[in-house]
């Protein structure tokens, strides 16, 4: 039941149709083109096996939990997805994070500079951080794997240095410490889910529009609106557990709202997937990503390309460190260390970003960030060590990379690298 | 059959250090005509279109574009006067689809964004003017394109740009016989379309069905420049191989050609 249509010039091309829309991306994905796949399938499973062992799980306060937990490692993890994108890695963005959220502290609590100066500070530090690497690697012609591994080991030495050899120092700004403790209120989070949702709609519809117009194919309607349908329905139900009153004694402290940090987070992904997505930026990391040489003869300046997402890289680790350092409200040497990296590059990889370079979506971070969020936090409640934890998560990384690696296979195997 | 050369070298000479790789090579691509450039390896052919293209720089020798003595310092030099090479490896993103490809580099844009409609229109016309019609979708990634497609893709990206002389090195290389017959037809159809298109290939039956001249390069000298009609396919043979074939090609070499200097290296001669 598939009709053909002329396109632009009169190169004839088959009219999508929704079955055939779903029929081209079961293609894709037995094709080993997984994308979030694998992730989002790999979450509902998780939380239904949380979910029926322990009640709490399915708890508005856990869930408003979720997000407060797993905010560093989202951020780290959408600037190591534009370092992956280019087949690099920046095994430094956890410290780098621990240094920024540092800076920011020691600003704050020793200088008594307030959060609208100590933060951009801390951003600029990132800034910084991410131009050195780049420019290392780049320039140099240094492996990341090698230049990151080092700044790794240096950087949680300038975070100890930073705190005068291993205190705790404590912010009390309150704007700070609200980032990514405090919720919206019930209004403002309403109002944010329905400008998403009203947002989300226009801009797809809109894209179909311009491209009706120019006689160009476009998407059935139908799986346009199930789209938008679809999103707006994952808002409005967790929008609707969010506002519930959730205190476990609402007399002392009442807790209702939209986590403050998920607008943040939500910004972010909009800002990069726009980026990535949307601008000649972006066009050329992915070019870079999947084929350097084209991308070079292209005359793309590749050595730029390359400084960018280090750089945007250790911004993101350093927004990760912010978020930090105010859930804790207060930094110490191991802020951005143990695992923090190691669930960061999990997340992307497992969200479905390639290791391989070229592949990989910035809601990549958002759902492999979730899906670690998940297993941590269960696991938690479960009552299981944090050794058994560190195992799981291990596999689980140890799977996703698996998944990446035979999917690469399948995708030369059948023509659709 | 239009008299005046689109592109013409003349004298042009490059070496890399002590290595002279081209001797006071000319070369004349008319519009509208597939010029095949033909040589053994190590002639220099790769060195003379990286030279046109402006990857390497020339040494001395000058280039005439449209009748207007032109300097290349760069790629990007070569492009805005219109001249586009299609290399044997493509240079495709196999993660991007075919118009994202197509302009890669060169994105239209409005604003900050990114015209997807607008590229994917010119993308579609382009193909459309070489009457490509196989492709699934615009929106196809080149990954999932057979070796034919790709080669299509690439040659299109080459016309995307009302580019004037296309450079084609080796395009049937790597395909089957249906393929290679297609991207032949292909390469005619640059030409019909008032192209001068210079043809760099091994296969002499490629050369023979689609090129209006040969000229053929032996040790980095234009041994001969001649009409396809005009030779056989064995005299071309010799041009590449000897460089010289009866009375064309390049003079029989005399002692006066190393300088004057003669060292007799014979057994013996040195006593």
């Amino acid at each position: 039941m598939t009709t053909t249509t002329t396109t632009a010039g009169g190169v004839k091309v088959v009219k999508p149709t929704v079955a055939s829309y779903i029929n081209d991306y079961w293609g894709r994905v037995r094709g080993g083109d997984l994308g979030t796949l694998p992730a989002i399938l790999g979450l509902i499973v998780l939380s239904l096996i949380f979910g029926i062992a322990r009640d709490t799980f399915f708890s508005g306060l856990n869930f408003a939990n979720l997000f407060n937990q797993s905010a560093q490692v989202v951020f780290i993890a959408m600037g190591l997805i534009f370092v992956l994108l280019l087949g690099e890695i920046d095994l430094s963005a956890g410290f780098a994070s621990g240094v920024c959220g540092a800076v920011v502290a020691i600003l704050l609590t020793n200088h008594g500079w307030d959060w609208y100066t100590a933060i951009p500070a801390a951003l600029v530090t990132g800034v910084v951080i991410g131009f050195v690497l780049g420019l290392l690697v780049a320039k140099l012609g240094i492996p990341s794997f090698v230049v990151t591994l080092a700044a790794f080991l240096a950087f949680q030495g300038v975070l100890l240095v930073l705190l005068g050899g291993g205190t705790n120092i404590s912010t009390r700004n309150e704007f700070f410490n609200a980032l990514n403790n405090n919720n919206l209120s019930v209004a403002w989070s309403w109002i944010l889910a329905i400008v998403a949702i009203v947002g989300y709609a226009a801009a797809q519809l809109n894209a179909m529009r311009s491209r009706a117009k120019r006689g160009l194919v476009t998407d059935p309607m139908g799986i346009v609106l199930m789209r938008i349908g679809g999103l707006a329905v994952l808002i409005v139900v967790a929008t609707v557990v969010l506002t519930q009153e959730r205190a476990i004694n609402p007399a002392i402290n009442s807790l209702k709202g939209v986590p403050i940090v998920v607008p943040i987070i939500g910004f972010f992904l909009v800002l990069w997937t726009f980026v990535l997505g949307r601008t000649a930026y972006g066009r050329h990391v992915y070019a870079v990503g999947g084929n350097t040489e084209a991308a070079r003869r292209a005359g793309i300046p590749v050595d730029r390309i390359r400084i960018s997402v280090f750089v945007i890289g250790s911004f993101m680790a350093a927004i990760g460190g912010i978020m930090a350092v105010s859930r804790a409200s207060s930094v110490d040497p191991n802020t951005g260390g143990s695992n923090i990296l190691l669930y960061s590059v999990g997340a992307a990889v497992i969200g479905g970003t390639s290791l391989f370079g070229g592949k990989g979506k910035i809601i990549n971070a958002v759902i492999g960030g979730a899906v670690i969020a998940v297993i941590d936090n269960g696991m938690t409640l479960m009552g299981f060590n944090s050794g058994t934890k560190f195992i799981v998560t291990g596999l689980i990384l140890l799977v996703a990379a698996s998944v990446d690696a035979l999917a690469r296979r399948r995708a030369a195997a059948t023509g659709n690298r | 059959m239009a008299a005046t050369p689109l592109l013409e070298l003349n004298g042009i000479n490059k070496g890399f250090g002590p290595v002279q790789v081209l001797h006071d090579v000319n070369l004349s691509v008319y519009p509208g005509e597939v010029t095949a450039l033909v040589g053994d390896n190590g002639a220099g052919k790769s060195t003379m279109v990286k030279c046109i293209s402006g990857i390497y720089q020339i040494d001395s020798g000058t280039v005439t574009f449209e009748g207007n003595q032109v300097a290349i310092h760069g790629p990007s030099d070569a492009s805005a006067l219109g001249i586009e090479v299609v290399y044997q490896d493509l240079a495709l993103c196999d993660n991007l689809d075919v118009v994202q490809n197509m302009f890669l580099g060169r994105e239209k844009k409005r604003g900050i964004v990114l015209d997807e409609p607008t590229m994917e229109q010119m993308a579609g016309d382009a193909l459309a003017s070489l009457s490509v019609r196989t492709l699934k979708s615009l929106r196809q990634l080149v990954a999932s394109l057979s070796g034919g497609q790709r080669q299509t893709v690439a040659i299109a990206k080459a016309v995307l740009w009302n580019s004037k002389v296309v450079i084609l090195d080796e395009p049937t290389a790597a395909l089957g016989v249906a393929q290679t017959a297609q991207v032949l037809e292909l390469v005619r159809r640059l030409a019909d379309n008032g192209l001068g298109v210079v043809l760099i290939s091994h296969n002499m039956n490629d050369v023979f069905a689609v090129s209006d001249r040969i000229a053929a390069l032996y040790l980095g000298r234009m041994a001969a420049q001649v009409k396809t009609t005009d030779v056989t396919h064995s005299q071309v043979v010799e041009l590449i191989t000897g460089g010289r074939s009866g009375n064309i090609g390049l003079p029989p070499e005399k002692p006066a050609d190393f300088g004057g200097d003669v060292v007799d290296i014979t057994p013996g001669g040195d006593k």
